[in-house]
């Protein structure tokens, strides 16, 4: 047995590390933590689920803020749900993120740093309360179209982080739509209401998708590792496709002239977001970026003094025992 | 054949502990994390403990609160275990040949490998 373990170990040098990662990916097997993988799947792995989580944990803050002047008491309950689920999305990210050897501390630091991103979306404000219906209705709906096929990305712990994602936002979709379907209800002054918010959040919410396929320099690597199931525009056309049955239900007019459908392609035609504002965006001028960055610095720096009481409370309860200290 | 080391995780590499260092250096004291807890929740009755993920706590009794409600906030389960992530010896990747396969070149184990003939009943 051990002769065997020193054969293996010996015999497999770099380039049969690097076949056996390629046949795992090949076979649309997952790749598991303490697998071998080359460093640029690994780095483009952090970059990604950090980003992600960072994004759930920033995306608290637009609806957070509406949570003491939600309407009703149920929709007060509603909209605190949901922010929370956001947290436990960011934490589920966090924990995936922290299996490719990186720490939680660390990933921290380079959120408020601004070495890591979040989605380029929760650098707009909600100024209505009807944005919250929208963030729930296009927000989140663009969210699933991009998380679905994730479920299936080549590392097993973002996939599998990623299903029980997928299974809580539905409630986060359809909460958004409900309020909008009442609201739509309501008066002409609502009516309006939903209509400014709508025209507000359909480009950002075609952005999310991120650049155009051939300005997307990094997607072919990461279709070919697995990482990346479906191309930025194959999922903005199939968000496009799925929000315009809904947007009628609604009775809402997307603020898109080019939007028709177009029988040849079964699908349809729409025009391009501003893509010089999205980069000015992603760049940290957008409307709220220094804005979401102070208020996560404040809540963090606030917060030492209780996870530092916590973990002195721990080591004195141990010590009580006569544990090591 | 096994060696002590967080379970499931990449072990942290030399560069990764610099930058975690590096961005507290200016500051006046060391920033202590939590540690790593690793989640086990069982479904329902009649059902094992799955993994479901891992968070951070100063102990365990708040490992075990944040993991109720970071990992159980609609019905997913009934019991949960959480482990110091530390405390979990697993087996490593590279030992994969000699430690599982022997089980496949004993075939004399698998019922599939007795001929018994058709109708002889409940076989």
């Amino acid at each position: 047995m051990t002769d065997t373990t020193t054969r293996t170990r010996e015999g497999v040098d770099d380039a049969g590390l690097q076949s056996q990662f390629d046949a795992t990916i090949e076979h649309g097997d997952r790749i598991e933590p303490r697998d071998w993988m080359p460093p640029g799947y690994r780095r483009t792995l952090v970059r990604q689920v950090a980003q992600h989580a960072h994004s759930e944990i920033i995306g608290m803050q637009p609806e957070g803020a509406w949570v003491g002047r939600a309407p009703s008491l149920r929709r007060k309950a509603i909209l605190l749900a949901k922010v929370q689920d956001e947290a436990g999305h960011g934490l589920y990210l966090y924990s995936a993120c922290e299996t490719l050897g990186v720490s939680r501390g660390e990933l921290t630091e380079k959120l408020l740093s601004g070495e890591q991103k979040y989605s380029s979306i929760f650098n707009y404000p909600a100024l209505s309360y009807a944005d919250v219906g929208t963030i729930g209705w296009l927000v989140d709906g663009a969210a699933i179209c991009n998380q679905v096929p994730l479920c299936r990305t080549s590392y097993g712990p973002y996939g599998r982080a990623m299903i029980r994602i997928c299974k809580e936002e539905s409630f986060h979709q359809r909460q958004g739509f409900e309020l909008l379907m009442t609201m739509m209800r309501g008066t002409d002054e609502q009516r309006a209401m939903v209509q400014e918010s709508v025209d507000r959040f359909w480009w950002p919410a075609l952005m999310m998708f991120g650049p155009p396929d051939a300005d997307s320099p990094n997607s072919a690597q990461s279709m070919a590792w697995g990482i990346k199931r479906n191309s930025n525009d194959e999922l903005r056309q199939r968000f496009v496709d799925m929000t315009v049955p809904q947007a009628e239900a609604l009775g809402v007019r997307l603020p898109d002239p080019q939007l028709r459908w177009n029988p040849e392609r079964g699908a349809h035609d729409f025009g391009q977001p501003d893509w010089a504002e999205f980069a000015q965006v992603v760049r940290g001028n957008g409307p709220c970026n220094a804005q979401r960055i102070a208020h996560r610095r404040k809540a963090h720096d606030e917060g030492a003094w209780v996870r530092e009481a916590a973990l002195a409370y721990a080591e004195r309860q141990l010590r009580a025992q006569g544990g090591p200290a | 054949m096994s060696q002590q080391s967080p379970a499931a995780r990449a072990p942290q590499t030399p560069e990764s502990r610099e930058t975690a260092q590096s961005h507290t250096a200016g500051e006046p004291r060391v920033r202590a994390e939590w540690p790593l807890y690793e989640v086990f929740v069982r479904g329902k009755r009649g059902l094992n403990h799955v993994h479901v993920g891992s968070l951070h706590a100063p102990d365990d009794e708040m490992a075990l609160r944040h993991a109720r409600d970071v990992y159980t906030r609609r019905n997913e389960g009934v019991s949960i275990w959480v482990v110091r992530s530390s405390d979990i010896a697993a087996s490593s990747p590279d030992e994969k040949d000699p430690l599982f396969a022997p089980s496949g070149d004993k075939v004399y184990r698998h019922p599939t490998f007795y001929d018994i003939p058709a109708d002889v009943p409940h076989m």
